[in-house]
């Protein structure tokens, strides 16, 4: 089977989730067999970026083939962040005005465009497109070649804003959902969302959930910080926007202060709300107690999991949350939000409502001062992690490849 | 000639509310009213009512030659009569044929046998006091929590003044052995030793109504067939099971309330064939050999030990707790502490903090009013905390206990 697939840039090069699923996604199905074409949008500025080096490098990927496109597109980008992004490739490369479009959508448009003639030069079965900015790009590839479009929804524009969507955003986002032959969801929870707010037939949406690296050499460091001696330790890890519940988190870190002096809050990671949750911990008068690592990348996201006690996860809409597993791999148990895909598929996890403060605090402060519970969730919760990984969400997707090329037939 | 003997376990426990860390200090309410009345509530219909109406209309029907025995928890009598009154009628009714035995166990379904002595024997007091109020017998066998025996506890009973006992004839205990005779324990000579038939027991209490089962569907034809095939290998087949499995684990539309309904005629075609209760049993058959058992049996999961409840470190904690303030509870003086206090023995709390096969998500999840394990521990902890509270508010704790 041969796969157009149009995705974003694996990591270690760019951040987030998606980057991380496209590639975990790839290596499944390049495992399995299939012959992909990626379509990668590769930012000028990012030169390290040599993603066949990298594959090549790893020696599993032997059926990929990469076609990359220039564009200043990144996920989860908003419209500021374009404009402002946009800015700084000009003056840095001195580019003429007409390179890339002038605002975010018409950089999109462009994207799509472009992969009109991509799609016309190579040879494929079917096309797979990661979430709203591929979906103009997967659209056109399918009017050009007839082939079937699967879609694959990772966080719909709901889940990021908080239930405040961008019109433009969600109306591109319905378009594609709408004219997939098939749509890929990560979970139950977001099947219901495109289900509630796009009112798409649930029968055409298929939940694949995700999986992970079995072994990854970080999971092995070891790490132990010295701050653990005198505290105990609970981490934030994630970008700091309303998504994902830093405001939640910083409320309860007070609240199990009140109970308990001896921890430490950890949180990891940049975003808009960075500045708000600062000053709020201040304000809380428990700044002190309180620690931001700002971004981490590589090896000192498995740092910062190894040293905590928890790993919190107070996602209001959590598509899945594959950083979840990563804490399990770490060896760190998880407190989860039940509005999440991972909470649907890791038994042995705290799972509370993002909302309710006082439960989370119950829940931390309890599985921080009974060593007996944080013992058996820890080992119950390591032992199903090692369940999870990448060819059985990649067999799936096969799965629902062959149902859209049958369908089409 | 092979005697049945049915005996069937009636048991809820008193659920816990969702007890906060906020909670202690400020509230002594610990158990879910609503909760509990609303399950007891579902069982009777689904289970308790029609299964008495059916063998109270089986014993009438087979003329007194249908014979059966229960046991009742104490917690589950307590609840019958606050929250459904006219179960405890039908139990009344089905006693005052005759045909029905009530043993003893100890009133708040308990693991105080492995725990504390005195406290077993209290509880079984209590129990006994509870069964003759109600039903004017004074039990004469005795089972334990789950089937939890060993040694210590058959001479433990055995010195109690009891003549018979229940226990699992799990395959570890019995080697080539047969369930299908009286023993004893090598600790108890006087004390006569029921073994439940786990293989013809469980064929209706677990696998009635499984579709994988080679055997399904399960005709009443086919089962009197198996228990007349140990006529010859032994005389006395014990059938023990929860109650609940009527209609509430094998629910009606799988056809348990027709094979009930039939099974005793069928059984009695065979002129070999009786139903005895335990305590007729034990008089009717003597002992064929003596069983040596070290460590705890029990009827649960295929260990058939006691680890369902303390296996893990959570319950091992969790118990320990519970016990630890025994003195300082007994102490205190208020017996509306004492009660709460024994309510939290009940094993159904620690069983929700098992993790075997939790990753499967098995049986255990089906009993569970608990998310998780972990949910489970965190409540009952707090609670205890807050038991620990008003203990030291009396200045009790401080003397017996350090924390």
């Amino acid at each position: 089977m041969k796969v157009l697939m149009f995705g974003w840039e694996f990591p270690p090069f760019k951040t987030g989730g998606l980057g991380t699923a496209c590639y975990d996604l790839t290596r499944g199905l390049s495992y399995k067999g299939v012959d992909v074409t990626f379509v990668m949008p590769t930012t000028p500025g990012n030169a390290k970026a040599d993603f066949v080096k990298l594959i090549g490098a790893n020696n599993i990927c032997r059926n990929i083939k990469v076609r990359k496109v220039s564009t200043i597109l990144t996920p989860y980008m908003s419209s500021e962040a374009y404009s402002s992004e946009l800015r700084k490739i000009r003056i840095g490369h001195k580019l003429s005005s007409d390179v890339y479009g002038q605002n975010l959508y018409q950089e999109v448009m462009r994207y799509a465009e472009m992969a009109k003639i991509i799609a016309a030069q190579e040879d494929y079965d079917l096309i797979h497109a990661h979430d709203w900015m591929t979906y103009g790009a997967g659209i056109n590839a399918r009017n050009v070649s007839g082939k079937p479009l699967v879609v694959h929804i990772h966080a719909t524009e709901f889940d990021r804003t908080g239930g405040n969507p961008n019109p433009y955003i969600s109306s591109l986002e319905y378009q594609g959902l709408n004219e997939a032959d098939l749509i890929i969801a990560n979970s139950n929870f977001t099947k219901n969302n495109v289900r509630r707010h796009y009112n798409i037939n649930p029968d055409k949406i298929k939940v694949v959930h995700w999986g992970i690296d079995p072994d990854n050499p970080y999971y092995k460091l070891g790490y132990s910080s010295p701050m653990n001696r005198n505290e105990k330790i609970v981490l934030f890890l994630g970008r700091i926007t309303i998504q994902k519940g830093p405001d939640y988190f910083i409320e309860v870190a007070k609240k199990v202060l009140d109970f308990k002096k001896d921890v430490h809050f950890v949180i990891a990671g940049s975003g808009d709300m960075l500045p708000r949750i600062i000053e709020r911990a201040a304000e809380l008068g428990i700044s002190d107690k309180v620690t931001f690592t700002g971004f981490l990348k590589g090896a000192d996201v498995h740092r910062a999991f190894q040293m905590a006690d928890l790993y919190v996860m107070p996602s209001t809409s959590e598509p899945f949350g594959l950083v979840a597993l990563e804490s399990l791999k770490n060896n760190t148990p998880i407190l989860v939000s039940k509005q999440s895909g991972v909470s649907e598929v890791v038994h042995n996890a705290l799972k509370v409502d993002f909302w309710d403060i006082n439960e989370i605090t119950n829940k931390i402060v309890n599985v921080l001062n009974y060593e007996e519970l944080h013992d058996e969730l820890r080992k119950n919760s390591f032992e199903e992690v090692q369940k999870f990984d990448l060819i059985k969400p990649a067999e799936k997707c096969i799965d629902v490849y062959n149902e859209a090329i049958r369908g089409a037939m | 000639m092979v005697s049945m003997c049915f005996y069937f376990q009636v048991h809820q426990p008193f659920r816990l509310r969702n007890y906060s860390i906020f909670d202690i200090g400020k509230n002594t309410n610990y158990f879910d009213e609503k909760k509990n009345k609303e399950i007891m509530q579902k069982v009777a219909g689904k289970c308790y009512l029609p299964t008495n109406k059916t063998m109270l209309d089986l014993i009438n029907k087979h003329d007194g030659k249908f014979k059966i025995s229960y046991s009742i928890s104490g917690v589950a009598l307590e609840q019958f009569e606050k929250y459904a009154p006219q179960v405890l009628d039908s139990f009344m009714d089905l006693n005052d044929t005759g045909c029905v035995e009530f043993l003893n166990e100890t009133y708040h379904h308990s693991l105080s046998f492995l725990y504390s002595k005195e406290e077993f024997r209290e509880q079984i007091k209590l129990h006994q006091k509870k069964i003759k109020s109600l039903f004017k017998q004074t039990p004469i066998v005795f089972r334990n929590t789950e089937l939890i025996f060993n040694n210590e506890l058959a001479n433990f009973i055995q010195k109690m003044g009891y003549s018979g006992i229940l226990a699992e004839g799990a395959d570890n205990i019995l080697g080539w052995r047969s369930p299908n005779f009286i023993y004893t324990a090598k600790t108890a000579p006087g004390l006569k030793m029921l073994l439940k038939n786990y293989k013809l027991s469980d064929d209706i209490a677990f696998r009635f109504s499984n579709r994988g089962w080679k055997e399904w569907p399960l005709t009443v034809d086919k089962y009197v067939k198996w228990l007349n095939a140990a006529n010859g290998n032994g005389n006395l087949m014990n059938l023990f099971m929860d109650y609940e499995t009527f209609g509430e684990h094998q629910w009606e539309d799988t056809g348990i309330f027709d094979f009930l309904r039939h099974l005793p005629g069928e059984i009695l075609k065979h002129s070999d064939n009786n139903f005895v209760t335990p305590s007729e049993a034990i008089k009717k058959y003597e002992p064929v050999s003596e069983l040596d058992i070290h460590s705890p049996v029990s009827w649960a999961d295929v260990e058939r030990d006691t680890s369902a409840w303390d296996g893990n470190k959570m319950q091992k904690s969790a118990i320990n707790q519970i016990y630890l303030i025994e003195n300082a509870v007994k102490k205190s003086g208020d017996k509306n502490l004492l009660e709460k206090w024994r309510k939290l023995q009940t094993s159904d709390h620690f069983y929700y903090m098992c993790t075997k096969w939790f990753n499967d998500g098995d049986v255990h999840k089906y009993f569970n009013p608990y998310e998780n394990p972990y949910d489970a521990f965190i409540t009952f902890m707090n609670i205890i905390n807050d038991v620990n509270l008003r203990l030291g508010e009396k200045n009790i704790l401080k003397k017996e206990v350090v924390v």
